[in-house]
């Protein structure tokens, strides 16, 4: 075999069969679903009188269109109120395991599959959803698909796929105090694009990435999809090995020990070949904030806004034009006297127990500034919520003047009844700052946790170093 | 699938980079449970004046003029030439829905991501890559030119334009017949079972905690 990357082992791993033109059908055993990309694939399936190739690899959940205050009452938007009912009658009649609104697992897809041992080293995990790139963290190939894929896997337990380039991206060093997996995440798509992953798998790597928590790398492959790489992953070690143990859907005993020898196997070999090397040092990584409506419009919080007239290539220079338009953003203004006025604490590259952790500890005992409207705090999931609840971390949100809400995507999309308003501007755990993203009109900064719980205090972006 | 063989198709540019999927379709739209409507509401944001909601009469809403598929030159588009890494984003595939609910069979741009790409392949829609020189010329020669039509022949793998230049294009081969012939992808994967079967029992007995009954 020769020397091979991790993405080649998971890669050559699943591969069922491969045509002459490299077409390669890839067997998939994790399939998380959600009600927002799953009805129309279910009903393609139905209508072509198929059966779910295999059901125990299926895990369901509602997190889009759920509300994230009192849920007694169910959901009273009509409409998201059907694809969620939609969503738990497919699961109902075909006997797919699905958290309802009402389990305290319920939560956001990419939280809760890593959170139950739904997610696995070694593993092709895929979701209708680009986000599913979060699940690489466990050194699993994991990756968003449409719906005629969400029902081809249904049917076949398969996905007819072409191999992407290999990229390393080695983030060396130790990150500053302060600095979060966010803040590296948001510095590698400022210097490689939005596509600049396109057609690739990135590996993260390096010792700045082993250093994190699997919260952390979690955040960092969350984000991969928005360099433009469906997947992103990171080798699997002591780290991803003690998280996933005992739980739940974990394997125990026995088959325990023999899934960690084979995980142990699980990273790059001494001297893989990738396609494209980026390496960057963690130690000049500072808080990151965007100023524009792509992720890559990101600058370091002491930074200033970009000057389009700075700019000579002309499609560049109008995304820069249009964006700051659309943010109500004059050039060469310091980040830092950037005002907001919501401020959102969730979304699944910032929702579980570490960011929250993170956050709190930046609002303790202060209170969010007078000329913030609102600020939330969404957990990832029943059981962030509760962890965070043992720990007092809802108190500490509470007395800051944070509201604390019930587990699911919230204001990151504004499926659900949380969303700007037109012209506001949020401070933003979540993942997309683009046009209407968190409502119509509405203008998001993409921070980390802790950058997001200085700025709801102070009411502009602050550097969370100085804090 | 409807089959794409060649079409004969008005070009409209859209003339910014990182076109994303929530620009392209609203989430608001994505609580509906079908696959088919999402053509009135693409680009709404960019599209209409007023803010779309699902069920509204969208031939009553006031249309923005300054928006270019609100132009009269450009009523009946087919074709879409677009600027780098469109499609970005969300991995919805109500994006690919809503452009073939419009009336567009193509789209022309240097560079497309991923999940939109495949997702449009699976529609019959065809993206088309050409180097970032070649669509220059394109948009130029759009605007400058009202009725621009331009010819794609998916099976010669080339785009003509009114005035004789020929552009060739590179397409997967698999997709290329897919798209040819119409192909549905589950029923092609399902000639292969005695395979999907070996695999899972070979994998069963390597890797047996992957297929725990949850």
């Amino acid at each position: 075999m020769g020397t091979q990357t991790l993405y080649d082992k998971l890669w050559n791993s699943h591969a069922v069969r491969e045509e002459p033109d490299g077409t390669t059908l890839i067997y998939i055993d994790r399939h998380l679903v959600h009600e927002v990309t799953s009805p129309q694939a279910f009903e393609g399936l139905r209508l072509a009188g198929r059966k779910p190739w295999r059901i125990a690899s299926m895990l369901a959940v509602a997190d889009h269109n759920v509300p994230t205050t009192d849920r007694t009452q169910g959901i009273t938007d009509s409409i998201s109120r059907l694809q969620v009912d939609t969503l738990d009658s497919n699961c109902d009649e075909l006997g797919i395991t699905e958290f309802r609104m009402s389990d305290v697992r319920q939560g956001i897809v990419h939280v809760i599959g890593p959170e139950q041992g739904a997610t696995l080293p070694g593993m092709t995990v895929v979701c209708g959803d680009s986000h599913t790139s979060t699940h690489g963290a466990f050194a699993a190939l994991a990756f968003g698909i449409g719906t005629s894929e969400v029902e081809h896997v249904m049917a076949t337990q398969c996905l007819l796929m072409k191999k992407a380039r290999a990229m390393q991206v080695l983030v060396e060093g130790t990150l500053g105090k302060g600095v979060t997996a966010k803040d590296l995440v948001l510095a590698v798509i400022g210097k490689i694009g939005t596509a600049g992953g396109t057609g690739h798998a990135i590996e993260f790597g390096g010792s700045a990435i082993r250093a994190l928590s699997m919260e952390g790398r979690m955040t960092v492959c969350n984000m991969a999809i928005e360099a433009g790489a469906r997947a992103g992953m990171i080798a699997a070690d002591d780290t991803t090995i003690s998280y996933l143990k005992g739980r739940p859907f974990a394997p125990q005993g026995e088959l325990w020990d023999k899934a960690v020898d084979y995980w142990r196997t699980l990273h790059s070999d001494e001297g893989a070949q990738f396609d494209k090397v980026i390496q960057i040092d963690a130690a000049e990584i500072k808080p990151q904030v965007t100023w524009g409506t792509s992720p890559e419009m990101v600058v370091e919080v002491d930074g200033n806004v970009p000057d389009p007239a700075r700019e000579s290539d002309p499609v560049k220079r109008s995304s820069i034009d249009l964006s700051l338009k659309y943010m109500g953003l004059q050039p060469n203004t310091p980040i830092t006297e950037i005002r907001i006025d919501k401020v959102f604490i969730g979304s699944c590259t910032n929702a579980r127990i570490e960011d929250l952790r993170a956050a709190a500890e930046v609002v303790r005992g202060k209170h969010v500034a007078a000329n913030v409207k609102l600020a939330m705090a969404v957990p990832g999931s029943g059981l962030v919520k509760l962890q965070a609840e043992r720990e007092g971390l809802d108190k500490i949100f509470v007395e800051a003047g944070f509201e604390w809400r019930e587990p699911g995507c919230s204001m990151c999309l504004a499926m659900n009844a949380d969303k700007l308003e037109s012209g506001e501007r949020c401070a933003s755990t979540s993942n997309r700052n683009f046009e209407g993203r968190q409502g119509p009109g509405g203008r998001t900064h993409l921070v980390s946790p802790a950058m997001a719980a200085a700025a709801a205090i102070a009411g502009h972006f602050v550097d969370v170093r100085n804090f | 699938m409807d089959k794409f063989i060649r079409i004969d198709g008005l070009a409209v540019p859209l003339d910014r980079a990182n076109v994303d999927t929530d620009a392209i379709i609203p989430k608001q739209f994505l609580k509906s449970i079908k696959r088919t409507g999402f053509g009135p509401n693409l680009f709404d944001e960019w599209r209409y004046l007023d803010h779309g909601e699902p069920g509204m009469d969208n031939t009553k809403r006031p249309l923005n003029p300054d928006f270019v598929l609100n132009q009269p030159r450009y009523h009946g588009a087919q074709i879409l030439l677009a600027r780098e890494n469109f499609g970005c984003g969300s991995s919805r595939e109500h994006a690919p829905w809503a452009l073939d609910g419009y009336g567009f069979r193509a789209i022309i741009a240097p560079s497309f991501a991923d999940i939109f790409c495949n997702n449009c392949f699976k529609n019959g829609l065809l993206p088309i890559v050409l180097d970032t020189a070649s669509v220059d010329d394109l948009f130029q020669s759009v605007i400058a030119t009202p009725g621009y039509h331009l010819k794609i022949d998916l099976e010669q793998q080339n785009i003509s334009t009114p005035n004789g230049t020929m552009y060739h294009f590179e397409v997967d081969a698999f997709r290329k017949n897919c798209l040819l012939n119409g192909l549905d992808d589950i029923g092609l994967t399902l000639q292969h079972v005695h395979e999907i079967n070996e695999y899972e029992a070979r994998r069963k007995s390597e890797a047996p905690w992957l297929f725990k009954e949850s």
